[in-house]
Formats: C-alpha cells, structure tokens, sequence
C-alpha cells in the first residue's frame, strides 16, 4: 500500500516538474523562435546583421566580459578573506555581498544616477576629467557589476570552507609564498567551483535588464545592449526583428547551459564533488 | 621587479588612455544626439536620413545623429540628470521647461525657432470601427448611453489629458460656458470609459488588438499608425472642433556649448522647417506648421477641423490646467470619483 502511494506520489511530482517546465520554459522558447523566422530567413538575417544589433551585441559583450573580470577578481578576493582571515566586521561583508540579490535592479540603477548623474556632487569633479559614467559605457558596466557581483564569491566560498586550511598552512610552514599558495594549492580546489560561477555570472550579465535600462539613457547605437534593443524593437511594431534578437539572446543561453553541463560532467569525473 | 615594472606601465597606461581622451574633440563635430519621445520614432529615422544628406551637401562632411526615444517626461529627467543631448524633440512644453529649470535650456527657448518652436503639430482625433457603426461624429456623441469609450488615464498619460481638454474644449463651446453642464458631460464622457489604460500606447493595444470599445480617443499620429497596421478595420473621425498639440523643439544649451555642437544643432533643427522636413512629418502623420506643405496632404489631414491651443484663454497654459485639472484633488479627480 504504502509502496503504492510513493508510486503516485512519484509521479505526480514528475509530472507537476515537466508540466511547469513545459509551459514555463520550452514553450516561450519555442514561440521566440517560431516568431523570430515567421517572415523568412532573409528578414531574420537583415535583423540580426542589423548595424544597430550588432552594436547593441558589441556593448553586450563588453560589459559581460567586464563584469565577468572584475567580479571574478572581487570574488576571490573576498572568499578568500572571508574564509581565511578573521577579522572585524566579516558577517557584515558576507552579508553586504548579498545585496544585489535582495535589491531590485532598478532601484540600484536609480543609485547610480543619483550618484554619478549631472545633479550629484561628485559630477563636476567628474566631468572636469571629462569622465561620464552614467548614459555611457562605464554605467552600462557598472550597473552590470551590480546585478552579478555575488555570483562569484558566493560559489567560492562553501568550497573554500569545506576544504579547512591545512594544507595551505602546510604550504606556508614549508616556505611557500602567497601566490605560489594560491597556485599550487588552493586555486586547483576551486577551479571548477569558479569556472561554474564564471558561466552563471555571464549568463546573468548578458540579459540584464532592470539596472542597464535606467542607466542607459537608451542612445541608439552608443548606450543600447542586446536586451534594451529587443525593446525597442518591440515597441516599433517590428515584431519579427524583435523576436529574432530574443532568439540570439536564447542561442546564447543555450550553449552557456551546454558548458555549463560539460564543466558540471568534467568536474564530477575528476571526484570533484563541489561543484553542485 | 620586472613584473612590478610591468604592473606600474599597465597601471599609468590606465591612468592615461581616460585621460588623454577626455579632451573634448573641438575641431568638428560629427555627431548629434537627439533625444526624443516614442511616437516620433519613425519621423526622427526618415528625417536623420535626409538630414545627413542635406548637410554633406551642403558642408562636405559626414555626420551621425544618435536617436532615443521613450516616455517624454522620462526622457527628459534623463537629460537633466546628464544624458547628454545636443537637441530634445520632446512631446510638451513642460518637459522642455523642466530642463530649462535644471539649468540647462536658457529661457525663453520657445522663441527660437518659429511656430512656438513646433514644426509639427498633431491634434486629437475618434478612431472608430470599419463604418462607424455608432455613428460617431463629435464630442457629444461620446457621452451618449452605450458608447464605449477607450482612452489613457489623464492622470499618467500626457497624450490623454490632450483628449480630456479637447473634450472640455468642445464642452465649454456647447454649453456657453455653464461650467456645470461642462462638468456634467466630462462626467457623463468618463463614464462611459470602458478601460483607462495608464498610456497612449496600451489604449491603442486595448481598442485595436484586443477589440474592447467603440471609439478610441488618440493621436492624429497614433491613429494613423494604427491604421497601417491594420489596414481596412478602422476609420478616423475628426471631429470639427479638437485641440492644438504643439511638440517643441529646443537646443540643449548647456550640452551644447560643451561640446561645441551648437552650429550643427541650429542646422538640424532648422532644418526640420524645410519643405523636405515639412513633407516628411506630413509622411508620419505629423501636420506640418508650414501652411503650403500642410496643403499637400489635405488628403490626409482634415485641415477644416477648429483647432484650440492650450495657451487659449479656457485654459491659460499648461501650468495653470495642470493645477487645476489633474493634481490631486484637481477637477479630473473630483468627476471620476463622484462616478
């Protein structure tokens, strides 16, 4: 009887699973696509090799690969103090790394604005460098930095925790230096903990919407990312170039799900069991 | 050491690319960057185009304008907190003059280009389904029992408080000025509002896409637009009698003068006051504020319609009926409620 009930209860949650799926993720997929070459091929390609995409495509990148670097240095930085070091004030910074998780995207847009726009403080000291940082590039990145700033960190530090420290103090008590340390011993730990959050962090900065829309100041061809044009698409009634963007942005996250399925497969033939 | 060496090259290098391309470029300016409202997407990208060609006529050089579009009271809070536009293109008067309380538009910007600096004009027209099956004509047909009408709310839609002072317009004339008739069909007008979307854009969606009304209130423009996108469903009602929505034009002064962009900035807004740039806001459904060019698509527009501006003595500018019509508590807030 009871074995029975598992039965169903089994499958009921499978099929609660796979219906919420289906409908949630494969089916708006799907529809992007169908959208995207509903006019035809040739209409699809004006779209995508468009000068104003592939611009828009060009700032994407950017930024994504600008996040990636500086998060991906913040984040060992911080995991490593903050398993490897005590010191006043560490809840507080484990803490503070969250932020960006807890706050709306747009909410830290406005922030940025209001400390780099043209009626805060600090904009004259600023523009006296001739430096603009809101409506212009540097906003666009920041503002991704924002939204993906715990990723790294996050994922970095269960593992530097579960590994203790002994074998870095070992390798200090034999004369090793810090980046020797780093190299030899800590960074072969992680690499795979970090190659997985590098792939969440990208994934996450290329579709950013919220914070980059504020910030932006919607420049066409200067200050637009891949989201922010499927926008403005959208609202030009050009519906097929709209979708066909969506669709590179979809492209894109496949195979950043591909990857990240082969460094989860790899990682797990090495007996790497960290990364989850 | 000589990795310390390396790092400090890589750091000053660092410290001198924003440096050195901070000085502002003063020989010639080749770009311009426009920042405008949504609908006039299509108008900017044809007349950019024809802009560009006129100029490398006439000066041999190649430029670029740079185009965003958006809310017009949100495009220009963008601006005063520092995106930088050389010109704004924007919807109503009083987002220009909010940028010129920022400091950055000198006063008196709407003296400088003819027309109260609007090159084009639009007014508010009925868009009714194939045949005007209600028999819709004017203003007082829309208050009628049974009539479902779609407009934005006048509280978050600057295109719909133009539909609200159009009908007061109309209302005021009826009545002889009785303000309690006037207020009576204001009333008797909103009640029969069926969806009060917060935008032009999403009312349009609401009677166009997804059929809900007899009439929607909007746009000379929108209307068109509409119409294009499905040909042979709707027809446009204007009405004799509608109001003057004038969407200025002005050079950020402030942007302007630092990137020594003001020549070129005159040059495109001038420009706009050509025959060509008359005829290619004609072509987007924009009535051009030249008299001659406006001729030319008498087929288009109906140019017999009445026209009342909002600096007429009903409403005494837009300061004015803003305070009295739709602040809290204003006359809007007063009938919608009684409802």
């Amino acid at each position: 009887m009871r074995k029975a009930e598992n039965k169903w209860g089994r499958r009921a949650l499978i099929a609660i699973s796979m219906a919420f799926v289906l409908l949630m993720l494969i089916t708006p997929l799907l529809v992007v696509l169908f959208e995207a070459f509903s006019s035809g091929l040739a209409l699809y390609w004006r779209a995508v090799s468009d000068k104003y995409t592939l611009l828009a495509a060009k700032l994407t990148l950017t930024a994504t690969f600008a996040a990636v670097l500086l998060n991906t240095a913040f984040g060992l930085a911080a995991a490593w103090a903050i398993t490897r070091f005590s010191f006043r004030g560490k809840g507080l910074l484990t803490t503070f790394i969250d932020i960006p998780f807890a706050v709306s995207p747009v909410i830290a847009g406005l922030v940025f604005i209001l400390t780099f726009g043209r009626l805060s403080p600090l904009h004259s000291f600023l523009d006296s460098y001739g430096l603009k940082i809101v409506f212009a590039t540097p906003g666009i990145i920041l503002a991704t930095v924002f939204v993906t700033f715990p990723f790294v960190a996050r994922e970095i530090i269960p593992v530097l925790e579960a590994r203790g420290t002994d074998e870095e103090q070992a390798a200090a008590l034999m004369g090793a230096g810090f980046f020797t340390i780093f190299r030899r011993v800590t960074f072969p730990h992680i690499r795979w903990a970090l190659l997985y959050s590098v792939i969440l962090c990208t994934a996450r900065a290329m579709g950013e919407f919220g914070a980059v829309s504020v910030v932006s100041g919607h420049l066409r061809g200067k200050t637009n990312t891949l989201p922010l044009h499927v926008e403005i698409l959208y609202n030009e009634y050009q519906f097929t170039a709209a979708f066909a963007v969506s669709s590179l942005l979809a492209a894109a996250a496949v195979i950043i799900l591909i990857v990240r399925n082969i460094v989860e497969f790899t990682a797990r033939k090495e007996g790497d069991g960290n990364v989850r | 050491m000589k990795f310390s060496h390396l790092g400090l090259i890589a750091l000053s290098a660092l410290l001198l690319v924003p440096a050195s391309g901070a000085l502002p470029a003063r020989a010639a300016v080749t770009e311009l960057t426009n920042v405008s409202y949504d609908p006039t997407r299509e108008l900017y990208d044809q007349y950019n185009k024809a802009f560009v060609q006129y100029y490398k006529k006439k000066t041999g050089q190649d430029i670029t304008v740079v185009q965003s579009h958006g809310g017009s009271s949100k495009q220009a809070r963008a601006v005063i907190e520092g995106n930088e536009a050389d010109v704004v293109t924007l919807a109503l008067a009083s987002d220009i003059t909010a940028i010129e309380h920022a400091g950055l538009i000198k006063a008196g910007w709407q003296k400088t280009f003819p027309n109260n600096s609007s090159p084009y004009t639009s007014t508010i027209v009925f868009l009714v389904r194939k045949g005007n099956p209600k028999g819709l004509k004017d203003w007082g047909d829309l208050a009628k029992p049974g009539i479902g009408v779609i407009t934005p709310n006048p509280k978050t839609s600057g295109g719909a408080r133009w539909n609200y002072l159009a009908a007061w317009a109309w209302a005021d004339k009826q009545y002889n000025k009785d303000e309690k008739a006037v207020l009576d069909y204001i009333s008797k007008l909103f009640g029969n509002v069926l969806v009060l979307d917060t935008g032009a854009r999403g009312s349009t969606n609401t009677f166009v896409k997804n059929g809900q009304g007899d009439v929607l209130l909007a746009w000379e423009n929108e209307a068109y637009l509409a119409i294009a996108e499905r040909p042979g469903e709707f027809e446009i009602v204007t009405p004799p009698l509608s109001i003057l929505a004038e969407p200025p034009v002005a050079i950020v002064d402030g942007v302007a003068d630092k990137r020594g962009s003001r020549a070129l900035a005159t040059e495109y807004l001038n420009y706009l006051y050509s025959d060509e740039g008359q005829r290619i806001a004609g072509k987007n459904f924009y009535r051009p504020s030249n008299p001659k060019i406006a001729e030319e698509f008498s087929k288009i527009f109906d140019l017999k319609v009445k026209l009342i501006t909002i600096d007429d003595p009903l409403f005494g500018g837009w300061d004015k009926t803003q305070k009295a019509h739709f602040e809290d508590r204003g006359i809007f807030d007063k009938i919608y409620t009684k409802k």
